[in-house]
């Protein structure tokens, strides 16, 4: 496998806002089917990195290739075609308000892919059911419980046929008893093949299903490697300190 | 007696005037509507050069009285250009213009008050931003505006009276020609106001129903 092209790579990522240098340096890469955990304090980087790559915060500087092609001149149509490629979970979930779960879905498909309306009204139906939400499609966000929230952002970022998926703390904003819904979305995510980049604080999770865990502290990658590894056996100081807080923290909390 | 037989003859004139009005009002708050928006756009998401440029506009529509507008556009600015526009047009033009500075202030509040997220989401489905504010922020922010709106209404609609200084035979024109000839001061501009009270409360009536319509349910504004 090591002649494989990683189907998303990027180099030297680096992002400053004013004198502070939020980002430095990072540079990864990832194969086809595998996901990749961001660990790390908060503010230490994880949401910039995960945002610089599709370019919904601009990097400074850094390379960007998927598929073997390199991502270049950003904008207008391209960037437009490289997103829909790049699929994103946020935090907040940032569900469209106005919209029903299936015309969450819908949307993309239609005013973003150009699908007829029938076509794209039974595949974001498929992506929610899917998600288990089948029954909810015809509720408003505001009707959804934040774990439903979530899997509705989920399919509707799945219903585009991403590449790959970034996901940006997808169960931090959840009641601790809506988590586990979302982690089994992510885990059956895993198992259908689907290449993952997450940052997360549930650090039990990330030990089960991660390739690689990736340490990230003040803007830069401190430190990658193999679940076990980092978790229990890591190299640096810091890294090791962060871990065992961490795992007191959140073990139990990842079925 | 002889003002309510007075009033009574009048009615059908003051009436047919308050079709101007509502149309004047229509025709300014679709104008301001129309452009408010766009100002509204250009000031969040716009450069620093298009924000500034429409900072300037809004202070210009905002600071300068009706009456001086009015008389600037019609006896100014209209011979100046050798452009021929009754005084009707101009009162619409006017009012939209004036409109177009305070509804975007009102369409600019409620594209801030949304969570910006949700820009961002539709950023990263593919969307241009173009799309994302048509099809996600705009339908979000339009209905938050409702109740602003219906109060720029009741004040464009107050406004218009003011039309009358062009000679645009509107509601305030006609009870002031009648009231001037026949000095039935008093229950002529007592029945105009009073049909400006009844368009004000038509119009927000109707404002409310829409709001109640376009609800998104379980969101609780």
């Amino acid at each position: 496998m090591a002649d494989t092209v990683p189907i998303l790579r990027i180099e030297h990522m680096t992002k400053r806002y004013g004198d502070k240098e939020v980002l430095s340096d990072a540079s990864l890469s990832i194969n086809k089917g595998e996901l990749k955990v961001l660990i790390g304090p908060s503010g230490g980087g994880k949401s910039t990195l995960l945002q610089c790559i599709n370019f919904l915060i601009k990097p400074d500087r850094g390379r960007i290739w998927l598929d073997g092609t390199e991502i270049i001149r950003a904008k207008g149509k391209a960037l437009y075609e490289y997103r829909q490629k790049v699929g994103m979970i946020f935090q907040d979930f940032n569900l469209f308000d106005h919209l029903t779960a299936l015309h969450n879905v819908q949307i993309g498909l239609v005013r973003v892919r150009g699908m007829h309306g029938k076509a794209a009204k039974e595949r974001a139906i498929q992506e929610l059911d899917r998600v288990g939400l089948r029954n909810h499609m015809h509720q408003y966000p505001a009707e959804l419980s934040g774990g439903q929230k979530q899997r509705v952002s989920i399919a509707r970022a799945l219903a585009m046929d991403p590449e790959i998926m970034l996901l940006d703390e997808p169960t931090s904003a959840l009641d601790p008893e809506l988590i586990s819904e979302v982690l089994d979305a992510i885990r059956a995510l895993r198992s259908s093949g689907m290449t993952m980049i997450m940052s997360t604080h549930q650090i039990g999770f990330a030990g089960e299903v991660a390739d690689e865990l990736i340490f990230l502290e003040k803007g830069s990658i401190v430190e990658t490697g193999p679940p076990a590894k980092i978790l229990y056996d890591a190299e640096y100081p810091r890294t090791r300190e962060f871990c065992s807080k961490i795992t007191e923290l959140y073990a139990n909390s990842s079925s | 007696m002889e003002s309510l037989i007075v009033l009574y003859g009048a009615l059908p004139y003051l009436l047919r005037g308050s079709l101007v009005t509502i149309a004047v009002v229509a025709g300014a708050m679709m104008l301001g509507l129309v452009l408010g928006i766009h100002l509204a756009v250009g000031q969040v998401y716009g450069g620093r050069w298009l924000r500034r440029a429409i900072g300037l506009y809004v202070w210009f529509f905002r600071g300068v009285p009706l009456l001086v507008l009015l008389f600037l556009f019609y006896f100014g600015l209209c011979s100046l250009l050798q452009i021929n526009l009754s005084a009707f047009t101009v009162s619409v033009i006017v009012l939209g213009l004036i409109s177009s500075a305070y509804q975007s202030q009102i369409f600019r509040g409620a594209i801030m008050s949304l969570p910006q997220g949700q820009f961002k989401a539709a950023r990263a489905l593919g969307m241009s931003d173009g799309k994302a504010i048509v099809l996600i922020i705009l339908p979000q922010a339009l209905r938050l505006s409702i109740p602003g709106w219906s109060n720029e209404y009741s004040i464009v609609l107050k406004d218009s009276a003011v039309a009358y200084a062009l000679g645009v035979m509107e509601m305030m024109a006609r009870a002031h020609f009648v009231a001037s000839r026949t000095y039935e001061h008093l229950p002529m501009y007592f029945a105009a106001g009073f049909l400006f009270m009844i368009l004000t409360y038509l119009g927000t009536k109707g404002l409310r129903i829409l709001e109640e319509k376009v609800r998104i349910p379980g969101y609780s504004a």
